[in-house]
């Protein structure tokens, strides 16, 4: 089975404090700690356990900047045998859809039986797999918290509310998106990162994708941020302050008064 | 003016709740009534709850639709909607699943996940939504001139409690066409209940990815002992992905509602897929970040090292 997985590089919210930029038009990105979505690791993990299951190979995927290499090899590190990097001056500024867009174009240059994405990223829209089913005409199923290899199909359990699990038949090629807890991502060190740290992963722009460059980027998005800030809800939660001992005291008393322990 | 649509889901012959807050939201983006669009098999009832909270309603009825399969529902809504159209959605497992691949067959933008709405200028509809699990919000303007598919989050808007529209129903199953696709829904599991039971708790200890190590998971069970009678140790999604704790401890939209009279979040975000699982109930949240989100919804707030901290309160309740 030939898989292609669409990854993403994000900021890791364990590493970091965002803080607005001086403009105010998105949060101070030049100090960050970067890594893979989450949800992507176990994308990857579940087509590396596929191919291992049925033969194959896997290619990482990403639409981003040449910054983005270092979250590919981690990935192939992992297992995926190939690479492949869309970087174009023109995707800068793209929204949802011209992400899926774009990848469109990676599938187009593949023969890929399985395409998979996270079931979200950073952004929490959950949209790019959705999405690049559609604008291929191939079947979606999101949430995917397990699959099963059948003949030209997959047997694929989707998650839904109350833990509840969907299962659903879906031909091939398909596209998923995967939901965390499905497997259990294999830990990456940093000798497999230096085995593929000289393998080379191609770029590709627009022009080799054959994307029209109005359909992406700033100018063919239809959604546009218009600025970051740190939201403020309610009041917010009285902050109690004090020594460990102190605030414990407090919390003892807390405990007391509405949890009714004696 | 574009015209509104709310998708409505229903389960077991009963309207969500979703319906009254996408009625609220509809209002939000225009003052002319919004269309509710009921689909499925033998749903003349909730065609008529709906009628109840919307002026007008779409029903579409078809054995294929017995189940709320996403990939028959989006067929179903491609050949009743309008283009240029705004769709509305409740932000959910059946929302990601249908309404990205809509948009695209409606040729309509996308924003999933609001918790506001500014407002609407000429083709401009101005929206709130949260990044990097609600650490940072954005204002968005979504282009709504070719229409848009808009998934709202859950308890963004109240409910609106109206009623009394005595709304007319429409039967559009006749313009519904071929519905056959490639997904073919099986069945439905429900998870088995476990030795635990948080939902019975009075207290509850919970912890999130803050605990670091599933060594560290000892603290709040120790913590759990010297309480006593009435707390037990729940957790965020990421310590049951990690297999430290089992499945029915998870709190959230994809694990247990739970309404304790006391919920300790040690070391937990607050993601709303989290919080979506907590009904009520004090909220004292511990997290070492001064900005994390869950002190915007916590009643106190300790900013501290739970592995340093947890210890400290087990000794103080242990001494009582
Ligand atoms: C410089 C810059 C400017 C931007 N400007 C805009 C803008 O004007 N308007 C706007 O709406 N957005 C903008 N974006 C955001 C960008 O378009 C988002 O990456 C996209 O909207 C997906 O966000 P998400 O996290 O919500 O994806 P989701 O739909 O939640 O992601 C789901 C899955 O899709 C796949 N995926 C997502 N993104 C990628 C990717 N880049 N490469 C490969 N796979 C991917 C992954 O598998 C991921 O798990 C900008 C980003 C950058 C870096
Ligand atoms: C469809 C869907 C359904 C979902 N359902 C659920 C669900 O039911 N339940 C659920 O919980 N999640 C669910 N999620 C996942 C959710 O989006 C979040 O990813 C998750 O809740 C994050 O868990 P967390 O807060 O433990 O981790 P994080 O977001 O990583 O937060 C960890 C927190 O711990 C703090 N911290 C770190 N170290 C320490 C320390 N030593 N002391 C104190 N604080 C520390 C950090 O500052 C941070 O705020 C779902 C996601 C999707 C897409």
């Amino acid at each position: 089975m030939e898989i292609l997985v669409c990854v993403k590089r994000v900021p890791d919210t364990a590493e970091n404090e965002f803080v607005m930029n001086s403009a105010g038009n998105d949060i101070e990105r030049d100090d960050l700690v970067y890594s893979v979505n989450e949800w992507d690791n176990y994308a990857v993990e579940e087509a590396i356990q596929i191919v291992e299951k049925v033969g194959g190979s896997v290619t990482v995927v990403t639409a981003a900047d040449a910054d983005a290499d270092e979250i590919l090899r981690r990935e192939m590190a992992m297992g995926a045998e190939n690479g492949l990097l869309l970087n174009d001056d023109a995707f800068v500024g793209s929204d949802c859809k011209g992400i899926a867009h774009i990848l469109k174009g990676a599938v187009g240059k593949g023969n890929y039986d399985l395409i998979l994405t996270g079931a979200q990223a950073d952004e929490g829209s959950g949209a790019v797999g959705g999405m690049l089913a559609a604008m291929l005409d191939l079947p979606y199923a999101s949430l995917v918290n397990r699959v099963e290899v059948g003949d030209g199909k997959l047997t694929v359990g989707r998650e839904i509310e109350g833990g509840r699990r969907e299962i659903n038949e879906i031909t091939l090629p398909c596209v998923l998106s995967i939901q965390t807890g499905i497997n259990e991502p294999r830990y990456v060190g940093v000798r497999g990162i230096r085995k593929v740290a000289s393998v080379e992963i191609p770029a590709l722009g627009a022009a080799e994708l054959g994307i029209d460059a109005s359909c992406v980027g700033a100018k063919g998005a239809a959604v546009r941020k218009l600025d970051y800030f740190v939201p403020v809800k309610g009041a917010g939660a009285e902050m109690l302050a004090g020594s460990a001992e102190e605030i414990a005291d407090k919390l003892v008393e807390i405990l007391k008064t509405n949890g009714g322990i004696s | 003016m574009a015209q509104v649509f709310a998708y409505l889901t229903h389960s077991n012959g009963v309207l969500d709740d979703a319906a009254l807050e996408l009625a609220t939201a509809a209002k939000a983006i225009s003052s002319s009534p919004a269309t509710a669009i009921v689909a499925g098999h033998g749903v003349d009832a909730v065609a008529a709850s709906a009628a109840s909270i919307f002026e007008k309603v779409i029903k579409v009825d078809h054995a294929a639709l017995s189940y709320p399969n996403a990939e028959v529902v989006r067929k179903a809504l491609v050949a009743v909607i309008p283009q240029g159209s705004v769709v509305l959605f409740a932000h959910s497992t059946f929302s990601m699943d249908c309404a990205p691949g809509l948009s695209i067959k409606l040729g309509a933008s996308f924003v999933a996940d609001i918790v506001g709405i500014e407002g609407v200028e000429g083709s401009s509809l101005k929206v709130v939504r949260q990044e990097l699990g609600g650490e940072v919000s954005t204002h968005v303007d979504v282009d709504i001139s070719a229409g848009s598919v808009v998934a709202v989050r859950p308890g963004t808007f109240a409910p609106d409690e109206g009623k009394g529209a005595q709304g007319s129903v429409t039967d559009r199953s006749a313009d519904l066409g071929d519905l056959s696709c490639e997904r073919k829904f099986i069945e439905v599991q429900t998870p088995e209940a476990g030795d635990v039971d948080i939902t019975k708790a009075e207290i509850l200890i919970s912890i999130g990815r803050g605990i670091e190590d599933e060594e560290n998971i000892q603290l709040a069970m120790e913590l759990k002992e010297a309480i006593g009678k009435g707390a037990e140790v729940s957790c965020s999604r990421p310590i049951v992905d990690a297999k430290w704790l089992e499945a029915t401890r998870q709190v959230g939209t994809s694990g247990c509602t739970v309404k304790p009279k006391v919920y300790l979040a040690c070391g937990i975000s607050g993601s709303f897929q989290h919080m979506g699982g907590i009904k009520g109930g004090y909220i004292v949240a511990i997290n070492k970040n001064p900005n994390a989100p869950i002190f915007q919804v916590a009643d106190v707030g300790v900013v501290a090292n739970i592995v340093e901290f947890l210890p400290v309160l087990t000794e103080k309740i242990a001494s009582l």
